[in-house]
């Protein structure tokens, strides 16, 4: 369904993506992921024959982005990140323009605004000026707009970004089943969303792509490397000096302490060098997440350093590895 | 062409949906009752071998009230497409950027359209009335108003050029006034420069909308001031369309 060769794109002195090559085949669900500035809207908005590449070529249903850009967005519905809209039109009207731009007409004209209203959950606000929506709704105008032409294939630019929970649930149900009919690339920083919808992911950063998998078989690789969570008294020591120095341990990191954020990591995307002003809890318990080097395993190393130092340990645990940490891997400034 | 006229018909509601249309709406009209009124209220003062066409289209009221309308109409056109982020969605959808750039123009032209068709009933009315000519003829009368429409196309399309190249509303009308001001008055220099040379009065009388507007009212239908608006709103009109399609893939 894409076929893309050597894409590049060059903004004045600054390269956005750089030689990219992959496919997505008719009925995949492909995810987008990157750190901010990796690429991914560029190469949609590629893709959606918004802007030409400057190098490389990329084809879309069979037809050249650059040569056949007509024939192209007669099979594409794309929602650009940020969801611009008329904000002056109301909703059913708006999408009525839509619909009739992308070559509907009559009794299939209605039909399909309101297929895709019910599908977006837009009836409520169907009568509304777009410009008095709350965010989530526009989002889901976006989305519907997208849908409106019935397209074979969708590129989704952060879809799921501004709606609340159950919103979220209900759009990346919508687009599982929409995977059964349509292909579907779409853009995400949110993880979780990407290993329960997408049949693939692909990785960029810094306009290359860094991975190209199914979530199953990055998580598989990194099984390995995953991470381990300690929870100790230390006593006097800091602990970060003498965890570092345990063979196989790449980087240590302390969690919130006192005012205790479990779980978050005080600087997940830090250069390797905890926050050492991290506080004990009220308990003198400190919380560590340690990353681990592929295929190490120190938890009996780490016990030892714990009865040699006099630490009393609450917790010793290895964590699932989840696509997150292969986010991290992946993209970690080193 | 279904899908420009569908493309026209937003850019038309469009126009309709701010409150700023009606503004222009009942101020243009004001303006153009005005200009009526002291016209015809001058030509009772005694004989005299002006028709009301002639004052009408002839006077500061009317230049007054020509000039700021282009911008007003056209400064929003593209402007505001870059600054919502529309552009991606507009441009995206199975459409040609020539249908795009063809159905602004048309919808500025359109609505311009629309604000003078009242003033043909001030002429109507004073046939009415007083049983005289407005025009010295039904072509004094018509050659106005196709001069009208030429005019309004030519200074329009230079309105949409400024406002594809920024995507500030304001600073697009800005720019459109000056241009308009700029070809307006560029005009008027073959008067200042009364020792110029034949040649190049010859040359700027092309550009002397003034001139153009006292002939057409009187009757004379002269082509090569059609064939100048016309070839000038054909060169304005690629242009933009290069500009649009460059600062689409700048973006
Ligand atoms: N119009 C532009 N002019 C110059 N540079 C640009 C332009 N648009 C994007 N860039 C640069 O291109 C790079 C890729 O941007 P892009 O928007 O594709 O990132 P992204 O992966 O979508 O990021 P995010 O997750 O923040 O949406 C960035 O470094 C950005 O600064
Ligand atoms: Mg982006």
């Amino acid at each position: 369904m894409i076929k893309v060769e050597n894409l590049s794109k060059r903004y004045a002195g600054h390269t956005a993506i750089k030689d990219l090559s992959f496919e997505v085949e008719r009925g995949e669900i492909v995810g987008f992921l990157g750190p901010n500035g990796a690429g991914k809207s560029t190469t949609m908005k590629i893709l959606s024959c918004f802007m030409p590449a400057t190098g490389g070529r990329a084809s879309v249903a069979g037809y050249d982005v650059f040569t056949q850009a007509l024939e192209v967005r007669q099979h594409l519905g794309y929602m650009p990140e940020n969801v611009p809209l008329y904000t002056e039109m109301r909703v059913n009207e708006y999408l009525e323009h839509r619909a009739a731009l992308k070559g509907l007409g009559g009794k299939k004209l209605k039909m399909r605004v309101g297929e895709v209203k019910e599908l977006t959950s837009l009836n409520d606000v169907q009568r509304k000026i777009i410009g008095t929506l709350s965010k989530g709704y526009r989002q889901r105008v976006g989305l519907a707009d997208a849908l409106v032409g019935e397209p074979d294939l969708l590129i989704l630019d952060e879809p799921t970004i501004g709606l609340d929970p159950n919103q979220i649930r209900q759009v990346r149900d919508l687009i599982k089943n929409l995977g059964q009919k349509h292909t579907i690339l779409l853009s995400t920083h949110i993880l979780p969303e990407v290993e329960m919808t997408c049949s693939r992911v692909i990785i960029l950063h810094k306009g290359r792509i860094e991975a190209s998998d199914t979530p199953q078989n990055l998580l598989s690789q990194l099984r390995a490397v995953g991470n381990i969570r300690l929870e100790a008294n230390t006593g006097a020591d800091t602990g970060l000096e003498q965890l570092q120095k345990v063979p196989g341990i790449k980087e240590v990191t302390l969690d919130g302490g006192a005012n205790g954020a479990e779980g978050v990591p005080a600087a997940v995307n830090g250069n390797g060098k905890a926050a050492e002003s991290a506080l004990p809890d009220a308990d003198g318990y400190r919380t560590f997440n340690l990353r681990v080097e592929a295929g190490a395993d120190p938890r009996a190393e780490l016990f030892r350093l714990a009865v040699e130092r006099k630490w009393t340990l609450r917790e010793l645990a290895r964590r699932r590895a989840t696509l997150e940490d292969v986010f991290v891997e992946i993209t970690h400034a080193e | 062409m279904r899908k420009f006229l569908i493309l026209l018909e937003r850019e038309m509601k469009s126009y309709f949906y701010s409150p700023i249309a009606y503004v222009v709406l009942c101020f243009f009209l004001v303006l153009t009752g005005f200009n009526a009124y002291t016209m015809i209220s001058a030509l009772n003062r005694g004989p005299t071998d002006i028709t009301l066409v002639e004052a009408f289209f002839n006077n500061a009221i009317f230049w007054f009230a020509f000039i700021p309308l282009i911008p007003l109409l056209t400064m929003r056109l593209y402007s505001e497409e870059f600054k919502l982020g529309t552009i991606e969605t507009l441009t995206t959808a199975p459409v040609n950027d020539w249908q795009v750039v063809a159905s602004k123009f048309a919808g500025a032209l359109l609505f311009y359209v629309v604000l003078w068709t009242p003033t043909v009933l001030y002429f109507v009315i004073f046939k009415y009335v007083t049983k005289e000519h407005a025009g010295q003829a039904l072509g004094a009368f018509g050659g106005s108003y196709l001069l009208l429409l030429l005019m309004g196309a030519f200074y329009l399309s230079l309105g949409c050029l400024a406002s594809v190249v920024t995507s500030n509303q304001i600073i697009a009308a800005i720019i459109a006034l000056v241009l308009v001001v700029v070809f307006f008055f560029t005009g008027l220099l073959g008067y200042i420069l009364g020792t110029a040379s034949q040649g190049f009065r010859d040359f700027i009388s092309y550009f002397s909308t003034i001139d153009h507007m006292r002939s057409f009212t009187r009757g004379l239908i002269d082509t090569r001031p059609i064939v100048f608006y016309l070839t000038m709103i054909g060169f304005f009109q690629v242009l933009t369309f290069q500009i649009f399609q460059f600062r689409k893939w700048k973006s």
